[in-house]
This record gives structure tokens, sequence and C-alpha cells, in this order.
């Protein structure tokens, strides 16, 4: 039996605390109006800091027509028509008010789907290998079953999030902005708020009925004589995974294509999967090397670090497969309504767009493509640090060119997010390690995988 | 490697009491023995084929291209359909060697073979549309970057279609030389059993002298799981440069950025179904059902599922896409509501009923693990994905973004010969394989008959899992 050691349990406590703190931190210190804007933004002109983001606005409004309709689509409606001519100054000030505004949702958000969706991948990763009848795995079960004990807070943290961001995020929430706009009314079949709830609650009550049925299932097989729970979680995981491939895609449409609510990409809910995957199979990995050092799993041998690194390296080379495959359609065709995702991201985020790849593909292929290295902890463990690093960059990036434009940064607020979810992940995932044995128990493939060496 | 212990929970994958010696007569025998009737029967079918497309290809190169059934607007039909279809076809054959290698399979090891052997003759044909399509072929050379007499006039790197020739090619010389690697020690097992001093020569020379020395195997396993690793990057990037043709473009329809993944299980779907379809006659024909078992029907029909299960998320993303876009030009592509009422609306039906609903059947047990059926369904998805390439390449160009330049496009006699000739091809060098190459690794299968035999494992089930497993009458 694992126990969550008091150490560990107040340095979540203190990260929750301090994250919330900072989080609180970044909703007072928002701007509430223009003329407070207006001082932030003269004392901040004296820093470089400052300077920067004044250069960033002058890019954008030299940038006539790509970057604007990003903005029309983002902001809440005062993009091509009022940003023509007349009152300029208003309306550009109001936008950058609503982004500044933005900011600490976007950062909230930011953290709280990287952690959720590490939760919701292993719960995927634990769906397939169900399906799979994986026979080096099973030892592995308890482990994953204790990261996905993170799902149930970590997404409803996130629907309560989506849900009450509102315009924030969401500019065809907007009733005065969808008047003006025949391609947003065109799509408010789709895109309206009722049905926008109600999908988000569809998402939620599925995604964590598996994760209850099946810990059900899997520790009532623990004790169960014959096989009838590892049958039943068999046919639930298959369904499962039916009902997943079709809810990521809309939730990836739901709550990240429709941030800039003109563009669209057929490809993007799968990219957003293969980050999801990769992220969740690495924090698997990190957190079976931490159990077999603290000696809770004896029965874990090199060889499954090895298969886990494995897909840690395959699937970061997926992700940028997938990442490619969307850039270079996008950059190839340079179709004037797509290619304002990647100019956006190009030239107000450039370091990271770019070093994101390096992170998230150079890295990860270079130091995990040797087997022997594949085997030594510290070795995954830093591979995988770098590439859930790479992978908050990218649901960053996500985010935060479609709600707060150029003006992003990096700051008390983002930190705050990372801690405060850090903490609330560590709690749940040492919790849920600590209810059960680490031994799965009754599964059929155990002696198979206990066996395994390769 | 894996340990030999194999949960019991698995079903065996030899079935009867095979003995080492057992597999090697029955690998053996096909390629040791004569053919029958049938089978001079089929060559000659396939032959005639053949030859009849040749003769439309001859016909075509020194006529023109428009003896076919092109038009100004719809400039690729056929000729690319049927391209992207040969080259889908093949992508299973490297799926089922390289992938489930990685994914470590004991499956594959029966069908493998057959299957890259699929992969090398589906190539082929794939490699012919690119050359007969072309207007002037006699200069298709020019598409290599090679020095030349023009101040060194160099090729465009930015084509898709450029990248088409390299990505084929590639391919092609990876699948060929992973096949072969892999057929060394088959090779040397005929070597070794044939009396036939000819066919002594030929197989002498065909495994390279391979002599299974300790060294041999370890580099042997060593160089299959690499090629592995690079063959299974190379088929996701192959078919998706094939993708590029179409969604580097503008045309509506074309330009989706799904393609890449789409293409690749598309490729996968039609592969597999290609591979249930000639495996299911050859287990009957040549006696093999104790190792293509109605288990790997059944694993082969679950990936199906699987790659067809991706194919329609992938349809339905097309279709919603189509729709969430706003732009009135996406009602003409090939997967919208106007392409399901339009004049194509026969094409757009047949490629929903072929890859969507049909296959669905697959999901009951039963008719997963009924080969008739199996069979059935694998055709039609044979069917429904020559009808999905159609669709994309047809549908999309037919109503583009002018009105003025609509057109609809009818195939004529020598498209159709063309393909029938692609066809034929392919099955005389799949008949002619089936009776010169061992179709079964043998020296795979021979790796798994105790872990996973079906006489093992009653072994097994009757006297504990450290059972002795010495067999004595093995030779």
């Amino acid at each position: 039996m694992y126990t969550l050691s008091s150490k560990l349990k107040l340095t979540a406590i203190i990260l929750v605390i301090v994250g919330a703190i900072g989080l609180v931190y970044g909703f007072i210190s928002t701007p509430s109006n223009e003329e407070e804007l207006k001082e932030l933004l003269a004392a901040d002109a004296h820093g470089e800091h400052g300077a920067e983001h004044e250069e960033a606005s002058a890019t954008t409004e030299e940038h006539g027509t790509a970057v604007e309709a990003d903005h029309a689509a983002s902001s809440e409606g005062h993009g091509e028509t009022a940003h023509g001519e007349g009152e300029h100054g208003d309306s550009h000030m109001e936008h950058l008010l609503h982004q500044f505004q933005t900011k600490p949702w976007s950062a909230i958000f930011v953290s709280a789907f990287f952690f959720f969706m590490i939760a919701l991948g292993a719960l995927v990763f634990y769906a397939i290998q169900y399906v799979a009848q994986a026979g080096w795995s099973p030892v592995l079960f308890r482990v994953i079953e204790g990261v996905t004990n993170y799902l149930l807070p970590g997404s409803i943290i996130v629907v309560l999030i989506v849900i009450f961001a509102g315009t924030h995020f969401y500019p065809w929430q907007n009733h005065e902005l969808v008047e003006e706009d025949v391609i947003l009314q065109g799509k408010s079949g789709y895109l309206n708020f009722p049905f926008f709830v109600i999908r988000a609650i569809i998402y939620l009550i599925g995604w964590n009925l598996y994760r209850f049925i099946s810990r059900r299932n899997s520790l009532a097989q623990a004790t169960a004589t014959n096989l009838t729970p590892y049958k039943k979680n068999f046919k639930a995981s298959v369904f499962f995974l039916l009902f997943f491939v079709i809810t990521e895609t809309t939730m990836a449409w739901d709550w990240f294509m429709s941030m800039t609510p003109h563009w669209y990409s057929t490809l993007f809910a799968w990219y957003i999967f293969a980050s999801i995957f990769v992220s969740a199979i690495t924090v698997i990995a990190l957190v079976t090397m931490f159990l077999k050092k603290a000696g809770h799993l004896e029965f874990v041998n090199d060889s499954h670090l090895h298969d886990l690194a494995k897909f840690m390296f395959a699937f970061s080379v997926f992700w940028t497969y997938l990442w490619f495959g969307q850039f270079l359609l996008i950059w190839y065709a340079n179709i004037p309504e797509e290619v304002t995702y990647f100019i956006i991201r190009i030239e107000e985020y450039n370091l990271l767009f770019f070093g994101m790849l390096v992170l998230n593909f150079i890295f990860p292929i270079l130091m995990l493509i040797n087997s022997d290295y594949k085997r030594i902890p510290w070795f995954v463990m830093m591979a995988g640090v770098v590439i859930l690093i790479g992978h908050y960059i990218d649901i960053f990036l996500l985010v935060m060119p479609s709600t707060v434009g150029p003006n992003w940064s990096f700051g008390i607020t983002e930190i705050a997010g990372l801690l405060f979810f850090l903490g609330l992940f560590i709690l749940f995932v040492g919790t849920g390690l600590a209810k059960e044995s680490l031994y799965p128990k009754g599964n059929p493939f155990l002696k198979e995988s206990e066996n395994y060496h390769y | 490697m894996s340990s030999h212990y194999e949960a019991p929970i698995r079903e065996p994958l030899v079935t009867g009491e095979k003995t080492y010696h057992d597999i090697s007569v029955e690998v053996g025998a096909p390629v040791l023995g004569r053919a029958n009737k049938t089978w001079y029967i089929v060559f000659t079918l396939a032959l005639i084929a053949f030859l009849w497309g040749l003769g439309c290809i001859i016909y075509t190169v020194s006529t023109g291209i428009g003896v076919w059934g092109l038009n100004k607007t719809i400039g690729w039909a056929w000729d690319i359909t049927n391209f992207v279809w040969w080259v889908g076809i093949g992508h299973a054959g490297t799926l089922i060697s390289a992938v489930l290698l990685l994914f470590r399979q004991k499956w594959r090891m029966a069908v493998n073979r057959s299957a890259e052997a699929m992969t090398i003759f589906a190539v082929v044909q794939a490699g012919l549309f690119p050359i007969i399509h072309m207007g002037r072929p006699w200069l298709a050379y020019w598409v290599l970057p090679i020095p030349n007499q023009f101040g060194s006039l160099w090729v465009n790197f930015n084509s898709p279609l450029l990248w088409d020739v390299f990505a084929i090619s590639t391919y092609l010389s990876v699948s060929l030389v992973f096949w072969w690697t892999g057929l060394l020690p088959d090779f040397a097992m005929l070597r070794d059993r044939t009396t036939n001093e000819f066919q002594k020569k030929i197989y002498g020379i065909l495994s390279f002298g391979w002599s299974g020395r300790v060294k041999d195997w370890q580099r042997f396993e060593e160089v299959s799981l690499v090629l592995a690793g690079l063959a299974t990057p190379l088929v996701l990037s192959v078919h998706t440069i094939v993708s590029f043709d179409f969604a580097t473009s503008v045309v509506p329809g074309w330009h989706s950025t799904i393609f890449p993944p789409y293409f690749v299980a598309g490729a996968i779907f039609s592969g597999f179904a290609m591979v249930q379809t000639l495996l299911i006659i050859m287990r009957k024909v040549v006696n093999l059902q104790d190792y293509i078992t109605l288990l790997h029907i059944e694993y082969m029909n679950k990936v199906i599922l699987l790659t067809g299960g991706i194919v329609s998320v992938a349809y339905i993303t097309e279709f919603f896409i189509g729709w969430y876009s706003g732009t009135s030009y996406e009602n003409y592509t090939y997967l919208s509501f106007g392409a399901a009422t339009g004049p194509y609306a026969w094409a757009f039906w047949a490629l929903i009923i072929c890859n969507f609903v049909v296959p669905l059947t697959l999901w009951v047990k039963k008719l997963r693990r009924n080969i008739l059926w199996t069979f059935i369904v694998a055709l039609v998805i044979n069917i429904g994905m020559w009808f999905e390439r159609f669709d994309i390449i047809v549908i999309d160009l037919s109503k583009g973004r002018t009105p003025s330049s609509w057109a609809m496009f009818s195939p004529t006699f020598v498209d159709i010969g063309v393909f029938i000739g692609t066809i034929g091809f392919f099955f005389v060098l799949f008949l002619l394989y089936a009776r010169t190459f061992p179709v079964i690794a043998q020296a795979e299968v021979k790796t798994i008959l105790k872990s996973s035999g079906e006489y093992y494992k009653n072994l097994r089930a009757k006297h504990g899992d450290d059972v002795a497993h010495h067999v004595d009458n093995d030779p």
C-alpha cells in the first residue's frame, strides 16, 4: 500500500494555496475600465516589458487584414468595421481592455485544461490497454487509475471555466457580434450557448462514468472468482473509446476552435488528441518511476519503463506529424481565412511557437531513441519533464493567441495557475494511489505482465 | 524478447498438434508440389486481363491521353483514383509487418509474408499510373533531379507530385528489402528441403547463403526491428504525401488538413480488406487453415473496424466542417449535402454504404468470425474505398468555384481497360508468388509455436505453466 507522505501532501496544499492567492491577485489586478488600463499601460511603458507590448499592439495595427480578421473573431466585434476610421482610438482601447480582462481567465484555463487532459489521456491509454489485451501493462493499471483519479475534479473545473468564461473566450456568445456577422449566424445552429453547455455536460458525464465503472470493475476483479468484472471492463472500454473519439472531436471544436469562430481546420481535434495522449503517457511514466523508486512497485521492471518511454517517443513523433500536417497544408495553400491562425502565432509568439517544436520533437527524438537510455529512470524523467513543458506551451498556444492576442505575458497569474492545478493534481493522484493496493490482483494478464521482459 | 509464458486466456494462434517439422512441410508444400488445373485457369484469366490492360496502355501512350474520358475540368479521374487505391492497398502489408511487429502482435506472423507481397505488387500497379497518366511519359525522367545539359535545369521541390516520386520509390525499395530479409531463412528452408537440383540452385541463390547461426539470427532480429521502426513512419508519410496531392491545393473539398491521417487510416482500412480477400482464399487453396485461423481473420476484422471507425469520424468531420466553414463552395465537396443529392449522389451513397454501413456489421462477433461474410465485407470495402478516392477526385473537381466550368466525367473503355489490366497484373504476380515463395513466414511461426500453439497451450493447461516442452517426435 502506498500512502501519500505528509511532506508531499503539505507541499501540494501549499502549492494550491499559493496558486489560489496568485489567481485571486490576477483577477483583482485586471483593469476593470479603460482608465485603469491606460494607467497600467503608462506604467508599463517605462519598463522594457511594456515597450514590447506597445510594439506588439503597434504591429497588430500594421498588419491590416490578416491579424485583424482574427481579432474580429476573438474580440467582441470591434474588428474590421470599427477599426477602420473615426473612433479608432476608443474601440482599440475597448478591444485592448477586453484582452486584458481575458488574461486571468486564459491563464486559469490553460493550466486547468493541461492537468485535466493528463487525467483524460491516461484514461484513454487505460482503455486502449484493456481493449488491446496488452500483456505488458497490467502491472501499471493501479498507477493509471491513480492518475485518472484527478479526472472528476479536473473535468468539473474545466467545464465550469468554459461555461462561465462567456465572451472572454467565445466571441460567438456575444449577441451583438452575431447580429452583425453573417458567418456566425450560419454557425449558430451549433455554436449556441444552451447546446454548448449540454455538450459539455455530456462529455463530463460520459468520461467520468467510464472512469467510475472501470475502477469499480478493476477492484472487483481483485476479489472475484471468475473473469466477469474483467470482461465487463473490456466491453466498457470499447464503448468508452467510441464515445471518446466522438466527444474529443467535438470538445476540440467547442472549447478551442470556437475561440476564433471564423477559423476552422479539419485536423484540429486529432491534433489536440495527440497532445493529450503523449502528455498522459509521460505522466504515467513519471508517476511509475516515482513509485518504483519509493519501493511500491517491485513487480514493475525496467522493461515496463522501456515500453512507456517508447510510447513517449512514438507519440511525440506522432504529435509532430499532426502539427506539421496542419501547418504545412495551411501554409502551403495560404488561404486568407485560414492562415490568420498561424500568422498571429508566428508573429506574436515566435519563440514559443518554434521553441515548442524543439521541446516536443527534437528533444524527445534525440533523447529517447537509444534503447538503453529508455531504461534509465532519470533519463526518462528528464525527457518527460521536457515533453510536459512542451505540451504546456502547446496548450498555451492553443488558447492565448485566440483570447488575449498579442497582449500575452507569462507572469504571476500564469505561474499561479500552474501551481494551483499542480498542487490539486498531486493531492488527488496521491490520494487515488493510496486508496488501494498497487498490485492489480486478478487481472488475467497479470502473470504475463509480471514476467514481461523485452 | 518477451518470455515464453503466455496467459491461458489467449486463444491459440497455431491449431492442431504441430511440430516444427510439420510447419516446414506444410509451408513448403505449395512450392515444392505442382500447380493444379484451377491455378492455370485463374492464371490465364489474370494474364489475359493484364495483356488487355497493356494494350490499353500502349494505345493511350501512342495515341494520347485524349482517349481517356478526362476533360478540361476533370483532369484527374480514374488514373489517380486507381493510383491512390493501389497505394492504399499496399499499406496494409507494411502495417502488418512493421507496425504490428512494433506492437509485438504474434498473430502477424502468419499473415505478414503475404501482406508484404501484396504491398509490393500493389505498389507496382500504383507506380504505373503516375507514368502513364503523363502527356509525355517519355520525358518522365525529367522529374529526377539529375545534372543535365540544360544548364543543370532542376525540378521544383515544392510540388507534392514530386514528393510522390520520392515517397513511392522509397516505399517500394524499403518494402522490398524488408520483405526479402524476412524471406532469407525461408528460402534457405526450401533450398534444404527440395530434391530438385534446379530448385536447389535457385533457392540457394535467393537465400544468399543463409545458414542460421546465432550471430546471424541476432542481427536478423535487429535489422527487422530497425526496418520496422523506419517503415512505420514511412507508411504514414507515403500516404500522407499522396494525400498532399489534394490537400495542398485550394480546390474546395481537397484543401482539408485532416487528409494526411485520414488517408493513412483509409489506406490501412482498404489494405486490410484486400489482405482478407486474398488470405481467405489462399488459406483454403494451399491448406493453411491451421496457421491462418479464424482468430487471425477476426483480428484483421477488428483492425478493419478500428480504421473504418477512424475513417468514419473523418467523414463526419469533413461533413461538419464543410457546413461549419460557412463557405458556399464547400457545399459541392465530396462529403456535403450537395454531393448527397447532386448528380454524383450514387457515388456518394456508394461510399457511405460500402465504407460506413456494411463494415458496421463486423461489430457483431458472429459475423466477424464468419468467413463468408468477412469475405463479402472485404470485397465491399475494396469497392467502397475505390469510390472514396473517386469521390474525392471527381466530385470535388466536377463543381469547382466557377459554375461555367462545371462538368461531368464518364470513363472510356480505355480508362476501364487500364484498371482491369492492373488488376490482372496484380494477380499474375500474386499467383506466381503463391507458387514459388513460402507464403507463410515459417521461421517466425516456429518462434511462437511453443508459446501460442494449441498443443502446447493444452499441455500447460493440464500440467501447469512450468511443464517441459520437449516433443520427442521432432526430427
